[in-house]
C-alpha cells in the first residue's frame, strides 16, 4: 500500500474542517480510537429460547447454549477526532457504525485496542428514560435529570425545550401524558429534550429523520448549534446528503474495517461509487 | 508531530472497487491521547469517584423513583388510591386465611395489628428484592443509552418501595388506632427500625440487580425463595406459638431468631403494639438490626460496583 502519498484534493476542499486552533499548533484531540476491535455475543442466534428439554439437557451436560454466537463487528479501527470537527460515519447496513458509536460512548466494551476520550461522550437520545404514562412536563424534567442536568439547568431551559418541540402549538399538550401524543409529537419532544444539553463529544445515530420538514430543518440548525458548543460531533446516517451537509469529515466503515477517512465530500463520493459498482444497497 | 487525519483521506483496505489508496500513516495514537490527557472510555470509576457521581445524581434517583410510583397506577380509574388499597387488600386476604380459617388469631394477642404490621414490613423487603432483580434487566434501554452510575437504578427502585411503604404506614396507623393501639412514644422506635431496614433492602436490591443482570432466570426463581423466607419469618403467625415447647438445635434456633426479616418485623411490632413486649425480641436486637443493615448495605453496594462497567453490555 502506498502509505506516503497524500491526497491531492484535500487542500482545495471547501468543506475541510475548520480548525479553531492555530494551524501550526497541534489540534486538540477529543476522541482517539486506537486499533479497536469489538465483538459481542448474540444469544439465541439459532434456536431462540429453545425447548425446555433441550435447555435441561444443556444444564445437565454443562454445555454452552448452542445459540450463542460471537459477532466481530469492528475489526481494528483507528482514528483521532479533534475539537471542532463534525464527523459522519457511513457504510452499508451492518458495517459496524452504530457499534463503534456505542463503544466511543463507553457503552460497549472493546475486545482489543483502546478508546480515549476527553470528557464523557454522550449519545443523543433520552427515549429510554421517558415514561409514556407521565405528562410531557414531567418527562422534560425526568429526561433532563437522566442526562445529568441539574434541576436549575432544567428550569432555565424548560421553556426553550417546550417551544422548540412545538408541542404546545396546537393546545396545551405538555400537561397530557406522553402516551396521548401522536408519534411525530413524541419524537419531537424526545429530540428537544435530548438536544437541550450541550456535550463535549456528541454522538448522533440517525436522529435527524424525525418529524415533519419544518422540524427537520429546525433540528438540523440545533445540531449545528450543538456542534459549535460541543467539542466534536459524530453522526451516523444512511443519508449521504445529510452527511455532506452537516459534516466536514467522514469515516467510511465497511464490514467492520475503516475503509476511508477524509473530507466528507470525497469520502461520500467514493462511497457512492462503491455502492453503484458493488450493487450493494445503501439506504 | 502527527499528521491530522481529518485533513487527508486515508484508505486502509484496497479492493477492486476502492478509490485509489491515499493513506496517511496513523500517528502514535496512544501517545497522542496521553499528551492531551484523554482518559480510557468506559472504565470503572474508583469507589470514592463512584460515590461522588452517585451523590451528584440524587435528583435523578428521587425523580425516577417518584415517576415510577406515579406511573404505576396512572392507567387505573381509582389512580393513586391503589397505593393504599393494594396493601390493605393484601392484609385482608391474609386475615381471612390465617385469622379466620386457620384460627391463628386465637393464639396471638392483638392479631390484626400483629398481622398487618408483619405483612406491610415483609412486603417492603420482598418488593425491594423483586424490584432489584429487574433494576438492570428492566431498564436495559436506559443503561445502553445514557451515562450514569448504574447503582442509581436499584437505589431508585428501593426508594420507590420506601415511598410505597409510607403509604402503607398511613393505612397501618388507621388500622392500629381502629384496633385500640393508640399512639405512644414507643412508636418513634419504628423510625430507626425502618431506616435500618431500608438500608438492608437497598443492599440486597443492588446485589440482586447484579446477579439478575448476568442470570435473568433468577427473577423467575425469586418468588419461590421469597415465599419460603416469608413463611419462615413469622409474618402471619408467631414463631414462638407455632414452635411451642419443641426444642430446636441451637444453630437452627439462632437462624430463626436472627433472620433479618424477623428482626425488622418484630422491631416494628414492638414499636407499635403494646402487647408485643421486649421479652419477645432476641438479645442485642438493635445491634443485630444495625449489623444486618451495614453488612448488606455496604456489601451489596461493593458487589454491585465491582461489575459497574459490565452492565448492559454484550
Amino acid at each position: 500500500m502506498a502509505e506516503n502519498s497524500t491526497h491531492p484534493t484535500h487542500s482545495t476542499n471547501p468543506t475541510a474542517p475548520v480548525n479553531p486552533t492555530h494551524p501550526t499548533e497541534e489540534p486538540t484531540p477529543t476522541v482517539v480510537v486506537d486499533g479497536v476491535h469489538i465483538t459481542y455475543k448474540v444469544n439465541g442466534a439459532r434456536t431462540g429460547r429453545g425447548s425446555a428439554t433441550s435447555a435441561l439437557s444443556r444444564i445437565v451436560s454443562r454445555k454452552a447454549a448452542p445459540g450463542v454466537r460471537e459477532v466481530h463487528a469492528v475489526k481494528g479501527v483507528s482514528f483521532a477526532a479533534y475539537r471542532g470537527e463534525a464527523i459522519g460515519l457511513i457504510g452499508s447496513n451492518g458495517s459496524g457504525k452504530s457499534t463503534l458509536l456505542k463503544a466511543v460512548a463507553g457503552l460497549l466494551p472493546t475486545a482489543r485496542g483502546k478508546i480515549y476520550t476527553r470528557g464523557q461522550p454522550s449519545l443523543l437520545g433520552v427515549n429510554a428514560a421517558l415514561m409514556s404514562d407521565l405528562t410531557g412536563e414531567r418527562n422534560v424534567i425526568l429526561g433532563g435529570l437522566a442526562m445529568g442536568m441539574t434541576r436549575a439547568q432544567i428550569r432555565d431551559r424548560y421553556d426553550d425545550i417546550v417551544d422548540f418541540s412545538g408541542i404546545n402549538e396546537k393546545g396545551d399538550f405538555i400537561s397530557l401524558p406522553m402516551r396521548t401524543y401522536s408519534s411525530g409529537m413524541g419524537a419531537r419532544l424526545r429530540f428537544s429534550i435530548a438536544a437541550a444539553k450541550s456535550h463535549d463529544v456528541l454522538l448522533i445515530d440517525e436522529a435527524l429523520s424525525t418529524g415533519d420538514a419544518r422540524f427537520r430543518r429546525r433540528s438540523r440548525e440545533r445540531i449545528d448549534e450543538l456542534r459549535r458548543e460541543a467539542g466534536t460531533v459524530f453522526l451516523v446516517s444512511h443519508s449521504n446528503s445529510t452527511i455532506t451537509e452537516s459534516c466536514d469529515r467522514a469515516i467510511w466503515l465497511e464490514a467492520g474495517r475503516l475503509r476511508m477517512d477524509g473530507p466528507a465530500k470525497e469520502v461520500v463520493a467514493a462511497y457512492e461509487e462503491f455502492t453503484r459498482a458493488g450493487g450493494r444497497a445503501a439506504r | 508531530m502527527p499528521t491530522r487525519p481529518g485533513k487527508r483521506a486515508r484508505v486502509t483496505t484496497a479492493t477492486s472497487t476502492a478509490p485509489p489508496p491515499s493513506p496517511a500513516p496513523p500517528p502514535d495514537l496512544a501517545a497522542l491521547a496521553a499528551r492531551h490527557g484523554l482518559t480510557v472510555s468506559g472504565a470503572r470509576p474508583t469507589l470514592p469517584a463512584y460515590l461522588r457521581r452517585l451523590w451528584s445524581r440524587r435528583d435523578f434517583i428521587t425523580a425516577f423513583a417518584t415517576a415510577k410510583l406515579t406511573a404505576q397506577y396512572s392507567q387505573a380509574r381509582l389512580g393513586q388510591l391503589w397505593q393504599l388499597m393494594t396493601p390493605l387488600l393484601n392484609a385482608a386476604v391474609y386475615f381471612l386465611i390465617f385469622g379466620v380459617l386457620l384460627g391463628t388469631a386465637d393464639h396471638v394477642p392483638d392479631f390484626v395489628p400483629f398481622l398487618v404490621t408483619g405483612v406491610f414490613i415483609w412486603t417492603f423487603t420482598a418488593n425491594s428484592i423483586m424490584a432489584g432483580t429487574r433494576a438492570i434487566s428492566g431498564n436495559i434501554g436506559l443503561v445502553r443509552a445514557l451515562h450514569f452510575p448504574r447503582a442509581a437504578l436499584p437505589v431508585a427502585l428501593a426508594l420507590q418501595q420506601l415511598q410505597q411503604l409510607l403509604f402503607s404506614l398511613g393505612a397501618l396507623v388507621v388500622i392500629l388506632v381502629g384496633f385500640g393501639q393508640l399512639p405512644t412514644a414507643s412508636w418513634l422506635l419504628a423510625v430507626p427500625a425502618l431506616l435500618l431496614q431500608a438500608v438492608f433492602n437497598t443492599g440486597l436490591s443492588m446485589a440482586m440487580a447484579r446477579i439478575a443482570a448476568r442470570t435473568p432466570d433468577v427473577s423467575q426463581l425469586m418468588p419461590f425463595l421469597l415465599r419460603t423466607w416469608m413463611y419462615a419469618s413469622g409474618v402471619m403467625w408467631s414463631i414462638d406459638t407455632v414452635l411451642g415447647d419443641r426444642e430446636l438445635p441451637q444453630p437452627a434456633a439462632l437462624v430463626l431468631q436472627y433472620n433479618p426479616a424477623v428482626i425488622y418485623i418484630d422491631l416494628v411490632r414492638f414499636a407499635f403494639i403494646d402487647s408485643f413486649t421486649a421479652d419477645r425480641l432476641p438479645p442485642h436486637v438493635w445491634a443485630a438490626a444495625l449489623a444486618w443493615a451495614v453488612l448488606c448495605g455496604a456489601g451489596g453496594f461493593l458487589y454491585f460496583w465491582k461489575a459497574e462497567e459490565r452492565y448492559g453490555r454484550g
